[in-house]
């Protein structure tokens, strides 16, 4: 049958965000495909939610926490039985775990982190940034099943309406090579830019290490990740996971806030599919500009303190 | 331990302008500066440490054509004692699987214990590494950011993930691990380093070589194929926001209100 197979991940007994991005895109991908969009998650507690995003039928595995091998064989066993066109993935770094190994297994290809997909002639299309988000490529995927896996914040999460999906299990092997024994938060905590809804990020107008603050209490007060430039990062004041526009980390957040960013080149192409871009500098002629929607002439020492405050009064309401 | 370690040549993305030829077809090439792909520096180094401290070897691979060579001489220049260059016309447009497929048959020639390759290259796509370690049914971990050496039958190791979080995992030998930046130290490889290893021969092996069959690589096998290329434009300038700081705070704070920042 020409459907759709997405591969969700569970979290507080909710579906990942990324798990209702890559079954709402998959959703519209089924019909054009004219197939059942399907589900594939760890236990059944995703059925209401998965149903909601549009999934007829919800497989689970039964082996608890993500294995690849495990998941890999449970995954092979649910794509056998509903023999989807596409196999889909949220871009998290258990999806594009596993998206590789399943695709060797079938012989499949996978376009990565892919930020637009098209069924068009029985063959997916897909467009995916390459350099550091300088260039994007169209690539079509000719096999079957064709896998992707969807870059965070790319497709919009809309809910179709559906009842709770019907469960279905599927087996998966009882032993393993790999077992998880920890999962612990790290130093900083922080949220990653990658899955971020919202960015603020600071580049070389911060003067020096300790001003990045500015940018911490901003993004605290309104839950959004911490980004910086590459001239930050070399200039170690920051740490390099928040480097934005280093490959693997083009972003696409809901709005990007860049203080003291000029906007060089690679940090442009890594931020500019942004939905909404507000820009604080003060050299009316920076690049960062020039992707902005929103621009600001002016001193972030004194604007970005002030915005803070107004978000913290605007939250206390 | 001996580690088998795969780099890649790829443009330098900082230092290049990316422009798309004529036909969409390919990015021009021609005045591209190449390097080693960064991820892989931190794998090697990563492959280095492990045999100082454990004992073994590391071998460095890349496939590639004879411009690949001074990459692995680079990266062996870091402390691995054998390199090799996976050459042949046949591999040309291999997609990942493809070049999973030729890496796999240059792990089989030997008996590894370990092979590290960079989390990522200069496409971003990430799958390399794992779908070698599927074609060899070895474990796999990917952007791994620790590598603890256990007790000769395992490794303990931590993977960077969503929210923050690092997943501590144990892992059986032999396995494939893709290796995240930031997970060491790369050490700095000066003209001396390179000239000690330059003496070392680097066998070149072609499809033949490596027993496979030239259908199941290259572009005629490829599964993904790309169309064209394209170089985003940047837009008009922004809509600039004027006034007191007071003002400015005001409008934007409207605007986080709108766009879901302030909830």
């Amino acid at each position: 049958m020409p459907g759709v197979l997405v591969f969700c991940e569970v979290q507080d007994g909710k579906l990942k965000k990324a798990s209702r991005e890559a079954l709402s895109i998959g959703r519209k991908l089924a019909e054009a495909a004219g197939g059942d969009l399907t589900a594939f998650a760890s236990d059944e507690s995703a059925a209401d939610d998965a149903g909601r995003y549009g999934a007829k039928k919800l497989f689970v595995t039964g082996a608890g926490g993500y294995n690849p091998e495990m998941y890999t064989a449970a995954m092979q066993a649910a794509i056998a039985q509903t023999s989807p066109s596409i196999v889909l993935f949220g871009g998290t770094s258990n999806g594009r775990d596993l998206a590789p190994r399943l695709a060797a297994r079938l012989d499949a290809g996978v376009a990565s982190d892919v930020d637009r997909l098209e069924w068009a002639g029985s063959k997916l299309k897909a467009r995916r940034p390459v350099y550091s988000g300088k260039a994007f490529a169209t690539v079509e995927v000719s096999s079957v099943p064709a896998i992707a896996t969807t870059r965070m914040n790319a497709f919009p999460a809309e809910e179709s309406g559906g009842g709770a999906a019907e469960v279905v299990e599927v087996s998966a092997p009882a032993e393993s090579k790999a077992k998880v024994v920890e999962t612990k938060v790290t130093q900083s905590g922080e949220l990653s830019i990658v899955e971020a809804d919202i960015i603020v990020a600071g580049g070389r107008g911060l003067k020096e290490g300790a001003n990045f603050s500015l940018i911490r209490d901003l993004a605290h007060a309104i839950g959004g990740a911490v980004g910086a430039s590459r001239a930050t990062v070399d200039a170690g004041w920051i740490d390099h996971q928040h480097q934005v526009g280093q490959t693997g980390r083009v972003v696409s957040p809901n709005l990007y806030i860049a203080a003291g960013v000029s906007g060089a080149i690679q940090h442009l192409a890594g931020m500019s599919s942004s939905k909404h871009i507000v820009a604080i500098n003060k050299d009316p002629e920076a690049p960062i500009f020039r992707v902005a929607d929103l621009g600001v002439v002016g001193d972030l020492f004194t604007i970005l303190p002030a915005l803070t405050e107004e978000v913290k009064r605007a939250k206390a309401h | 331990m001996e580690i088998l370690v795969c780099v890649k040549r790829v443009p330098d993305a900082a230092e290049n302008e990316i422009s798309v030829g004529a036909e969409g077809a390919d990015i021009r090439r021609d005045d591209l500066v190449y390097s080693v792909n960064e991820w892989d520096n931190y794998a090697v180094e990563e492959a280095v440490q492990i045999v100082e401290r454990e004992g073994g070897n590391v071998t460095i691979v890349s496939m590639g054509d004879g411009d690949a060579e001074e990459v692995v001489r680079r990266e062996m220049a870091m402390g691995a004692t054998q390199g090799l260059l996976l050459t042949d016309a046949a591999f040309d447009g291999s997609d990942g699987l493809g070049i999973a497929t030729i890496l796999a048959a240059a792990a089989r020639k030997r008996q590894y214990d370990l092979i590290l390759t960079g989390a990522l290259a200069d496409d971003g796509a990430g799958q390399v590494g794992g779908m070698l370690a599927a074609l060899l049914d070895w474990p796999y971990a990917s952007v791994v950011n620790k590598i603890e050496t256990k007790d000769g039958k395992s490794l303990r190791i931590g993977r960077e993930i969503e929210g923050g979080t690092q997943e501590i995992s144990d892992i059986e030998t032999p396995c494939v691990l893709s290796i995240q930046t930031g997970i060491n130290e790369p050490r700095y490889v000066g003209i001396r380093g390179i000239r000690k290893v330059a003496s070392i021969e680097i066998p070149v092996l072609d499809a033949g070589a490596l027993g496979i069959d030239a259908a199941t690589v290259g572009a005629t096998a490829a599964n993904v194929r790309r169309i064209d290329y394209f170089v985003p434009q940047l837009g008009a300038s922004a809509e600039m926001i004027e006034g007191s700081t007071e003002e400015v705070a005001g409008k934007l704070v409207d605007l986080l209100k709108a766009k879901g920042g302030i909830r």
